[in-house]
């Protein structure tokens, strides 16, 4: 079990919080923010996968990507998550890349994984959340056509290819059949995109609704176990972003404790303040290893993979929401304002906490596979 | 298999054999009788140097053996306070003469120590000591009574810490002894503590004459000592619980849920997750400290994080068991002993090595750099200073 990074994560890290630092800056990400119809910046997409080549990073050579592993693809998240980037990176390198990987389909992933592992292709994956409804599929001829909604997809306005979980209509019973994978093209007929309003401004969101709109399957008519594969890395994936953000909004409103003088002291010194800020260390000191450890896991002990990322998602949906809350809180009146960033981490942190289920879901599904459920 | 990997693997084999033929709960003859036997089968002092009686080996090593370790329950918590504290005090500021008379034996178990430091008026504040020592002869004459101290019936020697210079600053007067503890002047009074039994003493001390080459680290100079003992203390404390079975973990708690039918609530299960989550996270961030230590980079202040964590989870341990398992926990006709102690103990883990409040006070200040408290009392002589538990006076 590694719990540390080798030298080549720490230079990895290092040179894309270099790179965010210049490219992404809080100025700019309020900017893409606050603007209408604008989620991500090509230039920085562009860069991020020809210069720096962060977006194939996972993907197998085969496929044209550079044949990291998961561990690769959690740094990157991890400085993301920091910097809150509005990237489609989530959307395309971990849920959809992930997918069309575990689907051991080896025609499709030929033709669609070098696209986004070079980042030509922007891809989104719409992930099978407990509750949600599904689309339908129906066999048509040598294809399928999809029917129904889809409640919440990332980036779907950025895309040029979408993946969604249906479930085979001719297979359904009583509302619950297996659940196959289906690619579909943006501009195919009979697809609606709205777009939501969002809590984290930096991370669009759209309902999609298919009315009759062909796709392609990917992989077996019952892609459960592959779905669940993917999900898992997604959950690994997510959890890295969160350390990041978690570790940002500590270090921010650290600093800030040593800056703001109440009564004659700097808050810092209040215990009332250290020791909430001693709790939030701990807390983070634990997500790191919790984080690390899923991590690899991912790569190197895809038996514990299971269990790994359940407890990543149970663990920090929780920790970042916290921890982010608390240093908005601990900033007095000035975390409430607009201006300042505390709120869009305390967005983040709330909407990352549901992003792949609530924390019911995740915590119920490490109880099943602790073995808790007989 | 790498070496340290054939090492791990001899000595789990050595301690399957060494721990074959120990009784449930060993007495003290017998647990000296094992320290002896761990020592010269080279697992006592693993990193220790060479020259004083330990292997000189690496963290690896240590670390291999700790892995080892971990599922036998081995006689060895009389000798703790040594082993995670004194012994790596003397090892760092002790004189060399001190070092080749105390070490060896420390190691091998021949002799227990304890650590002298609270007294009645000085616990989180320990630099509030009131224990005198005043020159005498060629030596020190030491007075005065210490309280909590863990281990003081057992012990064969102390590592104390006394003021010398009442007219300092709390801080700046203060020095480390080795007290022998069978001087005719010390006295050790058992204190029954929540469990029922007596793990901590008080201690008063009439008259004890110390030598002068007994001085651990410099006369006036005591205080550093004591925060070098202190940081010892709270990476030993959070690292050495892996070996020790946690009556209230995970594995133990949902076994014994899922024997009675109790996982099939999901509220019980929601609870279990809860506990698992706390101890799998306090788990790997203690390897992954250990990891880090063994990469080089030493934990510092960063052991009162596990410290604080590891008094978390024993308390939240016991109180979901408890929670979980029902009343059968808390009127039991034997079969649940070992949770009803558990719930006994917790608290001792949150109150010995430093309070949860003063872990947080140290990780505030010194992992996170905060600014400090105001101190009311930090340059003021001692002597002018009001300590331990005081009638209101008005002022
Ligand atoms: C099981 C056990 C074993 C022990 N073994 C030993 C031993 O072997 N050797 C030894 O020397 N001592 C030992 N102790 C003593 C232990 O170190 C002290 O009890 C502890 O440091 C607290 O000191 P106190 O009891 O005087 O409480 P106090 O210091 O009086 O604390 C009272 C309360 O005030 C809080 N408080 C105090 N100062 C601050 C501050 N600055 N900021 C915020 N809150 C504060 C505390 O957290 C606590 O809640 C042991 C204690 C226990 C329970």
């Amino acid at each position: 079990m590694r719990l540390i990074r080798t030298d080549e994560q720490r230079e990895l890290a290092d040179a894309t919080r270099a790179f965010l630092a210049g490219t992404s800056p809080m100025a700019r990400v309020r900017e893409i923010a606050e603007t209408p119809g604008v989620c991500h910046d090509p230039d920085v997409w562009r860069r991020m996968a020809g210069e720096l080549g962060l977006t194939g990073l996972a993907v197998p050579e085969e496929y044209g990507g550079a044949g990291f592993g998961h561990g690769e693809v959690a740094v990157v998240m991890e400085e993301l998550g920091a910097a809150l980037t509005p990237t489609p990176y989530l959307a395309s390198v971990v849920l959809a890349a992930n997918v069309l990987l575990a689907l051991d389909d080896e025609a499709a992933a030929k033709d669609l994984l070098p696209g986004i592992a070079n980042g030509s292709v922007i891809a989104t994956f719409a992930p099978p959340v407990p509750g949600d409804r599904m689309p339908g599929a129906r066999a048509h001829g040598d294809g399928h056509t999809l029917e129904g909604p889809v409640p919440r997809v990332l980036h779907a306005a950025d895309a040029d290819l979408i993946l969604v979980a249906a479930t085979l209509a001719d297979e359904v019973e009583d509302g619950s059949g297996p659940l196959a994978v289906f690619a579909v093209d943006p501009a195919a007929p009979g697809l609606t995109r709205t777009e939501l309003t969002t809590l984290d401004l930096t991370r669009p969101q759209y309902r999609l609704e298919f009315d009759g709109t062909p796709a392609r399957l990917v992989g077996p008519s019952d892609a459960g176990p592959a779905l669940e594969r993917a999900m898992d890395l997604a959950a690994v994936a997510l959890a890295a972003e969160q350390l990041g953000g978690m570790r940002r909004c500590l270090d921010t409103i650290v600093e800030y404790a040593k800056l703001r003088v109440q009564f004659g002291r700097y808050v810092g010194s209040f215990q009332g303040v250290k020791h909430r800020l001693a709790d939030m260390h701990c807390t983070l000191e634990q997500a790191e290893s919790i984080v690390r450890y899923a991590a690899w896991a991912a790569d190197e002990a895809p038996e514990e993979l299971p269990v790994a990322a359940a407890l990543a998602q149970s663990f920090m949906g929780r920790a970042y929401f916290q921890v982010a809350k608390d240093s908005l809180l601990l900033h007095g009146g000035i975390g409430f304002t607009w201006e300042h960033d505390a709120h869009l981490y305390y967005k983040r942190a709330k909407s990352d906490e549901l992003l792949l289920g609530a924390p019911r879901h995740h915590r119920a599904r490490l109880a099943e596979r602790l073995g808790l459920v007989t | 298999m790498t070496d340290i990997e054939e090492y791990g693997r001899r000595a789990r084999a050595w301690l399957e054999t060494a721990t074959a033929g120990l009784p449930g709960e060993p007495g003290l003859q017998q647990a000296r009788e094992f320290m002896a036997r761990l020592y010269d089968a080279g697992y006592s002092g693993i990193t220790w140097p060479e020259e004083y009686g330990g292997q000189g080996l690496s963290v690896a090593e240590e670390r291999a053996f700790q892995q080892a370790a971990k599922d036998f329950a081995l006689p060895v918590g009389v000798f703790g306070i040594g082993l995670g504290m004194c012994g790596p005090t003397l090892l760092s500021l002790g004189t060399e003469e001190q070092k080749r008379r105390y070490i060896r034996p420390l190691l091998r178990g021949e002799e227990i120590w304890c650590q002298l430091f609270s007294e009645p008026g000085a616990g989180s504040d320990v630099a509030s000591l009131q224990t005198r020592a005043v020159p005498d002869g060629d030596g020190w004459l030491i007075n005065g009574q210490k309280v909590w101290t863990s281990v003081a019936r057992q012990a064969d020697y102390g590592l104390l810490i006394a003021r010398t210079d009442p007219d300092a600053p709390k801080h700046r007067g203060i020095t480390m002894f080795i007290v022998d503890m069978h001087h005719p002047g010390v006295t050790v009074r058992p204190l029954r503590d929540m469990t029922g039994e007596s793990h901590f003493n008080e201690i008063f001390f009439d008259d004890v004459e110390v030598p002068a080459d007994q001085v651990v680290g410099g006369v006036h100079d005591g205080w550093n000592a004591a925060v070098t003992t202190l940081l010892h203390e709270r990476v030993s404390i959070g690292m050495g619980a892996t070996r020790t079975e946690r009556p209230a973990s995970f594995a133990g708690v949902s076994r014994r849920a899922a024997e009675r039918g109790l996982t099939a609530d999901a509220a019980v299960r929601d609870r279990l997750v809860d506990l698992y989550l706390r101890e799998r996270a306090f788990d790997l961030l203690n390897a992954r400290m250990a990891q880090e230590v063994k990469a080089g980079i030493a934990p510092g202040a960063r052991g009162s994080v596990i410290k604080l964590l590891l008094a978390d989870l024993t308390l939240f341990g016991a109180d979901v068991a408890a929670e979980i398992l029902g009343p059968d926990v808390v009127a039991h006709d034997g079969a649940d002993a070992a949770l009803a102690r558990a719930l006994s103990w917790a608290p001792g883990m949150a109150l010995g090595g430093g309070t949860n409040e003063i872990m947080r006070n140290i990780i505030g200040d010194r992992v996170l750099g905060l600014p400090r408290e105001p101190q009311v009392d930090r340059d003021v002589p001692f002597r002018e200073l009001r300590v331990g538990t005081q009638k209101e006076t008005g002022k």
